[in-house]
């Protein structure tokens, strides 16, 4: 089922069925290319993430409730998907309670340790990238670590932060504001833009590809580069 | 080739174009003029035929050496605008030489202001476009505010004429502001009583305002909190975190995010709010389909109509 609502006043958003799944990823490559090739020059952004693709169109557009409709005439949902294989990257973490690991246990009945266990076990899929530049959301986190997000966003996590909200879990690859629950510090560049142009990937990873996080000690972790925020030091 | 020197650099001045458009993919926000009203006017009076690179002043602060004869102006908040220590208005062109110091005060109406030149400065661009964004170290010179020192080249143009935006034309930025909004993405999560709360409220701008999103204060809108899948976020989201107070997401904005959003702010709305600062009375009003359609089929009118009200200086 497509549903589209109105975005901005320049922008759609379509919607899939509310869920984590490949097949959403899979299905959402399938409308992109039908979205471009009907709307080619009108379009300015189309950005996917788990079940929506934001159809973000150029100031000189046919009005945008009439290429709602059309869309909403137009655009053919496929039942096949390809699973996508995807490349399996690491990577390390320095888990440390100075933010929400404590608040996590406490909610979920755990303790830290065993936050931190489940945390590393699952094989998380890159679902969407956004938010911020080099930014992966990843799924799905163990249903037990399901944390709501702050009732306030944080104005400032730290680079590097590793982090959880319902059944997702990512790592912020600049300081930013943020309203996610931080377990730990992540000491691996995430975004390198001075990539561009070049050879190099300016992110260590693509969506669909897959991620596992690896507990690392403190002196690990300044070994890689790592550096703590100024308040923990 | 024309040329300027960065001698104050204020407390935030940022080159900016009309933003960085094809790459929210990569997770890259779009950047630009906070305030694109000012910046598109600064062109028109430039006679600058696209969208050029210019200076985004907020605050105040801030000086320009010249290095070469040449035509520039300044639009948007009230800074008191001099040259050479001579007062200039703001909302028209001025001629200026070599050697000529351009300097801005601090704005005592309204938050940033447009410094624009003569064919517009003319620096490398990163991901197509000059536009800083600090959070992501993006755009500008090294991705970061404008330093003193730092050397300014602009196309070199020719520019006979002056131009002035007249005086009743001139924004007023200490007014309460009326944010159009538009209900869209998760709409349908509002019940009747949420939406006339909303458009009922008295907000003012909170502490946290800057070019990613003004955060509101004012009376909780609280409703029970469901889990959102992060997605796509436009310009002008206004998203209600479970706190209940409304954060209207800018330029600089987050491309995705999952808190719940009502709806958008019509563009021209967010570019005022932009000019707001801390305790700036604020609310909402409902804006229908129809007058959305309506305010599509203006806008493509309103630049050219706004031009033909400018005076000639010459």
């Amino acid at each position: 089922m497509i549903q589209l609502e109105l975005a901005g006043e320049n922008a759609l958003i379509l919607y899939l069925s509310a869920e984590i799944s490949a097949q959403n990823l899979s299905q959402l490559q399938q409308l992109q290319h039908q979205i471009r090739s009907l709307l080619d020059e009108q379009l300015q952004e189309l950005l996917p993430s788990y079940a929506s693709l934001l159809i973000v169109l150029k100031p000189q557009h046919k009005g945008v409730w009439a290429i709602k409709t059309m869309l909403e005439q137009q655009l053919v949902l496929s039942a096949t998907h390809s699973e996508q294989q995807g490349q399996l990257l690491i990577l390390p973490v320095y888990y440390h309670n100075a933010w929400d690991l404590e608040h996590v246990a406490h909610k979920a009945g755990l303790t830290t340790d065993q936050v931190i266990e489940l945390h590393q076990a699952e094989e998380y899929r890159v679902y969407a990238i956004g938010f911020a530049p080099g930014f992966a959301y990843l799924g799905e986190l163990d249903a037990r670590l399901a944390t709501a997000r702050l009732k306030s966003p944080r104005a400032k996590v730290p680079k590097g932060a590793v982090a959880i909200a319902d059944r997702q879990t990512a790592v912020y690859p600049a300081e930013s504001p943020g309203g996610w629950n931080i377990l730990g510090l992540c000491p691996t560049p995430l975004f390198e833009p001075e990539h561009a142009g070049t050879a190099k990937p300016l992110m260590p990873f693509v969506v669909g590809d897959k991620v596992r996080f690896q507990s690392i000690s403190k002196d690990e972790f300044f070994a890689l580069g790592g550096q703590l925020p100024q308040e923990l030091c | 080739m024309s040329a300027f020197v960065v001698l104050k650099a204020g407390v935030q001045a940022t080159l900016q174009d009309q933003g960085r458009f094809g790459v929210a993919h990569l997770g890259l926000t779009q950047g630009g003029p906070a305030d694109y009203a000012s910046y598109r006017i600064a062109d028109l009076l430039l006679q600058n035929p696209n969208p050029s690179c210019q200076i985004e002043v907020a605050v105040g602060g801030f000086s320009l050496l010249a290095l070469t004869d040449t035509v520039f102006c300044v639009t948007g908040g009230a800074m008191p605008l001099t040259v050479n220590g001579q007062p200039k208005s703001l909302w028209q062109t001025h001629r200026i030489k070599k050697d000529d110091v351009l300097e801005l005060g601090f704005a005592t109406s309204g938050l940033r202001c447009y410094l624009a030149v003569a064919g517009g400065f003319k620096l490398p661009k990163d991901f197509g476009s000059n536009s800083t964004v600090l959070r992501e170290k993006i755009g500008g010179i090294g991705g970061a505010a404008l330093q003193p020192g730092q050397f300014l080249p602009a196309v070199s143009v020719y520019r006979p004429l002056l131009w002035a935006l007249p005086e009743k034309l001139w924004p007023d930025y200490s007014a309460p502001l009326q944010l159009g909004l538009l209900p869209g993405y998760q709409q349908h999560w509002f019940d009747e009583s949420q939406w006339q709360q909303l458009y009922s409220t008295d907000y003012q701008v909170s502490a946290l305002y800057d070019r990613m999103g003004y955060r509101l204060q004012g009376e909780p809108l609280l409703y029970q909190p469901r889990a959102l899948l992060s997605e796509g976020i436009c310009y002008g989201a206004v998203q209600l975190p479970p706190d209940g107070l409304p954060i209207v997401l800018l330029n600089d904005r987050q491309t995705l995010g999952g808190y719940p959003k009502p709806g958008v702010v019509l563009a021209r709305d967010a570019a005022a709010l932009a000019q707001c600062q801390q305790g700036h009375p604020i609310r909402f009003y409902p804006v229908s389909p129809e007058q959305l359609e309506a305010e599509q089929r203006q806008k493509s009118r309103y630049w050219a109509e706004l031009a033909m009200e400018f005076r000639s200086l010459v």
